[in-house]
């Protein structure tokens, strides 16, 4: 009875899928399709090989070659023109020999001088590196809790994790603003509370700088702990107890060090994009914070000082490329464990 | 012990979840808030929204974002879903290893690099070949693609990583050229992957500031530049009657997505369910 | 060696036949993944309307040979021939070849009915003449009255029908299929073999079938190919491989069997004589082997060639004695272990024939044990 029912009206999934199919079927008709098929077919491209040009050479276009102009413009002397930078290479007369070349390390030695550049980097990690702990340590027990909820809340709830996520972050910043001012609700919460009798400062200071990294990155740091924990087999844990592990002893023993490949692509997911933190920090943060994307943001925008911009983000780049190739390690890694 | 286990993970739950949530209420609930103050409740009041109707800033702002949010999300998805095949199906080639680093580093590179890059990279282009004149929709639209693309490819990646292969050997032993297997099996199966990596997109692109501040030109402010200018001046009530209509656009397309998915895995349940009794 | 239980039953068995013409040629062909050699030089040929078992444990190769056979590897070396035509450099969408996947591999997106006549789209058919064909193919499988459902409304059985339909469907040279029934329960699987046999004998169609279930080659094939670690190690009837094992590893791997280290005392063409330390008395064997005389040699007695009587039988040879350490009663025959004096344990199998057995025979109780000089098969290390 259902059956027939159903057939007669399939359902807005399916119907969609159906859609999607006959668009697709219309797609291999088209000439466009055809056209593109015989055209590199004459330029002796095989079908493979486009597939894999197009997303390759974006990337090189758009991704790496920018960053080699990056690296070149931060060995430039500043001058005022548009763009802001001296050419590397320079014809200064006719001939060949009359090629000058202005390689100017002068924006590193620079960066090394002013201590203002080293102590933003040192206070980058570290508003980093707390942020990230205390998101570890907000984001595992939700994780879990999650992971071991009956099968029905998981998706649910695990939808309740990445819907904030959904919506925007510069607004989700900008909440924050709103709790944490002299007469904001947390203020006058504590107040009604009777915790305090004054307002404390909270806005436009380091506190207000992680609660709004906590904020914006927990649900990275929740997807990947969840999605480990969720795949754990749990007779390993019915094992350890029943061989006389007490719940706490097994979750340290087992569950802990089985989720630590979560816990480091959490941590990863969370530390790398908050190193480089700009809009967090300008809106929350003291108005003279040193972060160092502030800073990079200050020189490009405010000083149009390209060359010491560029060198801050080489200089930054170096420092976070060992954490980048670690998380695309474990990434591979997991990529292809998926496949087996 | 064992009684104090599930009250320990309903309090992460409740502690969890009120952090996530309790700033965006606070945010619809002053965006009703007659008072221009916004942490006095000075009545229930919707003139906050009537304003931002009449401020044509903030909907050519809107406007402008939306539309590249779509193109980038389709170009996002198109050039993802390429990647995404070409790592997960395409065994080992020479340079794999190169397209995996170049579409897991955008996931985690700092917006301010990726932004300053991408700009040096456009002033040299427009140095050299003229193209792109100038700077505005075509370049945040060409650096939202390259930061999107990555998401796109890592969820083709990972739903073809779970997807049987031997759907797409099965239709190649029939018959079917590559192009066709992937035209008529593999897309077909993955197209909830691509919706999401779609949408996922299209938020991004739409909650950009930094990068689109960096490769945007005079005259193409963004909706998020625009807030950020805004919310630098301090707190307005306007933007919470913003947040607010996004939020609810939001959470109104993600419960019914959610809801259509799992009213379509109840179905299957209960066919798979039938299927097997009636065997 | 086998030669008499060859020609008593040498009817349709083309192998046989020095002028058939082998419909797959296989020639010495290796697959290497990196280090690793999946398929070792192997070379076989495989007959028109065979149904050819390949046999092995996991690892052993038996999938990667089918998957060059269906053109999804490229053998590393070697060549492949189906019908005469060299298949190198041939993908799979051009091979007259169609395969039946372990998973079933049924396109989840399509209907039962669509599924089916996927292979005749790709060929460019003509509508109606698809639905005809589609509708003739499910009628075959009695499948007709889910034309359309989509797999995942179908059960086990019903799905792997749709994948045999879907893979008959173009009437392809060669079927393939991948553990066919492994993802079957045990009754159904039963009535899917012999369904399957008759299928396969009503259509004509050569089958090449991967298993690693010894029944179920036993039941389906007309000719085993036994792998281990890359190479065929033996080709036969099932009765030859389970009959005249050439090597230790097909005795063990088919059934169980006994085994027993030996050394060549006496070699006649008509009949050998065997000397093992772990049995007492020499073991006679009535057929000539060829191996060179001082070789090492074993000995193997399948458990059910094996009599147990309490009374001491006649003659010096082919009979031992122990002491029974085990019985299983396992309804249609009795397993015994039986630990003879040289320390070795026998494994022993006899049918309960009669529901009273007189000769009641019990545990530690001493027995002799005896078996006819056709039993035993010399085989090699």
């Amino acid at each position: 009875m259902t059956q027939h029912h159903r057939q007669a009206q399939p359902p807005q999934g399916e119907r969609l899928s159906a859609g999607v199919q006959l668009m697709l079927r219309a797609l291999q008709h088209l000439p466009p399709y055809r056209w593109t098929q015989a055209r590199l077919a004459r330029w002796g491209v095989r079908g493979r090989t486009a597939v894999v040009a197009l997303p390759y050479l974006w990337l090189l276009l758009f991704f790496l070659i920018p960053f080699v102009i990056v690296l070149k413009i931060s060995f430039s002397a500043t001058q005022l023109s548009m763009p802001p930078y001296q050419p590397l290479l320079q014809w200064t007369g006719e001939k060949l020999t009359s090629l000058r070349l202005n390689i100017n390390p002068g924006n590193y030695l620079y960066l090394w001088q002013d201590s203002l550049y080293g102590r933003a980097f040192v206070n980058s990690i570290q508003v980093a590196a707390v942020s990230t702990l205390i998101t570890l340590l907000i984001g595992y027990p939700l994780a879990y809790a999650i992971a071991r909820s009956s099968t029905k809340w998981r998706g649910v709830l695990m939808m309740m994790v990445i819907l904030p996520f959904w919506t925007s972050f510069l607004l989700r910043v900008y909440a924050w603003i709103g709790i944490l001012k002299n007469n904001g609700l947390l203020n006058n919460f504590l107040i009604w509370a009777g915790v305090i009798d004054e307002p404390v400062v909270m806005l436009q200071t380091n506190f207000a700088v992680y609660m709004g990294i906590v904020y914006s990155y927990l649900p990275f740091m929740v997807m990947p702990l969840y999605a480990n924990l969720e795949k754990m087999d749990l007779t390993l844990l019915e094992a350890a107890k029943d061989l006389g592990c007490r719940p706490m002893r097994a979750f340290f023993n087992i569950t802990l060090p089985l989720s630590m490949p979560g816990v480091v692509a959490g941590c990863m997911l969370v530390f790398i994009p908050a190193v480089g933190e700009f809009v967090i920090p300008s809106l929350l943060g003291p108005p003279d914070s040193l972060m160092i994307g502030k800073v990079l943001w200050t020189e490009f925008f405010n000083n149009r000082d390209w060359p010491v911009a560029s060198a801050v983000a080489i200089a930054l780049l170096i420092f976070l490329v060992v954490p980048i190739v670690y998380f695309q390690r474990a990434q591979a890694r997991t990529a292809q464990a998926g496949q087996a | 012990m064992k009684s104090q286990t599930p009250w320990f993970r309903l309090s992460s739950l409740v502690f969890g979840f009120a952090f996530l949530y309790i700033p965006i209420l606070s945010l619809i609930v002053y965006s009703f808030n007659k008072s221009k103050l916004v942490t006095v409740w000075g009545g229930f009041s919707t003139q906050w929204y009537g304003k931002l109707l009449e401020n044509d800033q903030i909907l050519d702002a809107a406007w402008l974002s939306l539309r590249i949010a779509t193109v980038n999300a389709t170009g996002a998805t198109i050039i993802g879903t390429f990647a995404g095949l070409v790592l997960a199906r395409f065994g080992q080639f020479r340079g794999r290893t190169m397209l995996s680093a170049m579409t897991t580093a955008p996931l985690v590179m700092p917006d301010v690099i990726t932004g300053l890059s991408l700009l040096l990279m456009f002033v040299a282009m427009e140095q050299a070949f003229g193209w792109p004149a100038g700077r505005g929709i075509t370049t945040i639209t060409i650096a939202h693609i390259t930061l999107t693309l990555s998401y796109v490819t890592v969820i083709v990646q990972s739903r073809l990583a779970t997807l049987d292969g031997s759907l797409e050997e099965a239709a190649m032993d029939l018959g079917a050229r590559p192009a066709r297997v992937f035209l008529l099996v593999t897309l077909p199966i993955i197209a909830p992957a691509l919706v999401s990596g779609w949408l996922l997109a299209f938020t991004i692109s739409l909650d950009d500031l930094v990068i689109a501040s960096f490769v945007s030109g005079p005259g193409s402010s963004t909706l998020p530049m625009l807030i950020y200018s805004k919310v630098r001046l301090g707190v307005s009530p306007d933007i919470n009657a913003l947040a607010t209509i996004m939020v609810g656009l939001v959470s109104l397309g993600v419960m019914i997505t959610g809801y259509l998915m799992f009213r379509r895995e109840r179905l299957r349940q209960r066919d798979m369910q039938l299927a097997s009794s009636a065997a | 060696m086998a030669s008499s239980v060859l020609e008593s039953a040498a009817i349709r068995q083309p192998w046989n036949d020095p002028r058939a013409e082998p419909y797959i040629r296989i020639e010495r062909v290796t697959k290497c993944f990196g280090e690793f050699v999946a398929v070792n030089d192997v070379s076989l040929n495989i007959y028109r309307t065979e149904l050819f078992c390949l046999l092995g444990g996991s690892g052993c190769g038996k999938t990667t040979l089918l998957r060059m056979l269906a053109g999804f590897e490229e053998p590393s070396s070697g060549k492949i021939f189906i019908d005469g035509i060299d298949m190198s450099g041939i993908p799979p969408y051009e091979r007259p070849v169609n395969m039946m996947f372990q998973s079933y591999a049924l396109f989840p997106h399509m209907t039962v009915e669509q599924n089916v006549g996927f292979g005749l789209k790709m060929e460019g058919k003509a509508k109606s003449e698809i639905a005809d064909r589609v509708a003739n193919m499910l009628k075959l499988v009695s499948m007709g009255e889910f034309s359309k459902r989509k797999p995942h409304q179908l059960s086990g059985g019903q799905r792997q029908r749709v994948a045999l339909a879907r893979a008959l469907i173009k009437q392809p040279k060669l079927l393939l299929l991948d553990e066919p029934l492994g993802a079957l329960d045990k009754k159904l699987r039963e009535r899917t073999q012999f369904e399957l046999v008759n299928l396969q004998e009503k259509l004509g169609v050569t089958f090449v079938v991967v298993t690693h279930d010894q029944e179920e080659a036993m039941t389906l094939a007309s000719r085993i190919g036994v792998m281990d670690q890359g190479r065929i190690v033996q080709v036969g009837t099932p009765k030859e491989i389970y009959e005249f094992p050439i090597s230790k590893f097909v005795a063990e791997f088919i059934g169980s069997v006994n085994l027993f280290e030996g050394r060549l005392i006496a070699d006649e063409p008509d009949h050998v004589r065997i000397a093992c330390p772990e049995l007492d008395r020499p073991v006679f064997v009535a057929h000539g082997i060829s191996s060179a005389p001082q070789a090492k040699l074993w000995v193997a007695i399948r458990p059910e060639k094996i009599q147990l009587s309490l009374k001491r039988p006649a003659g010096d040879e082919n009979w031992t004695r122990g002491i029974v350490k085990e019985i299983a009663y396992l309804g249609d025959l009795s397993v015994f272990l039986i630990l003879l004096d040289s320390g070795k344990t026998l494994r022993v199998t006899r049918p309960n024939m009669w529901r009273h057995d007189d000769e009641n025979i019990t545990w530690e109780q001493e027995v002799y044990l005896h078996w006819h000089d056709t039993s035993p098969v010399v085989v090699s290390a």
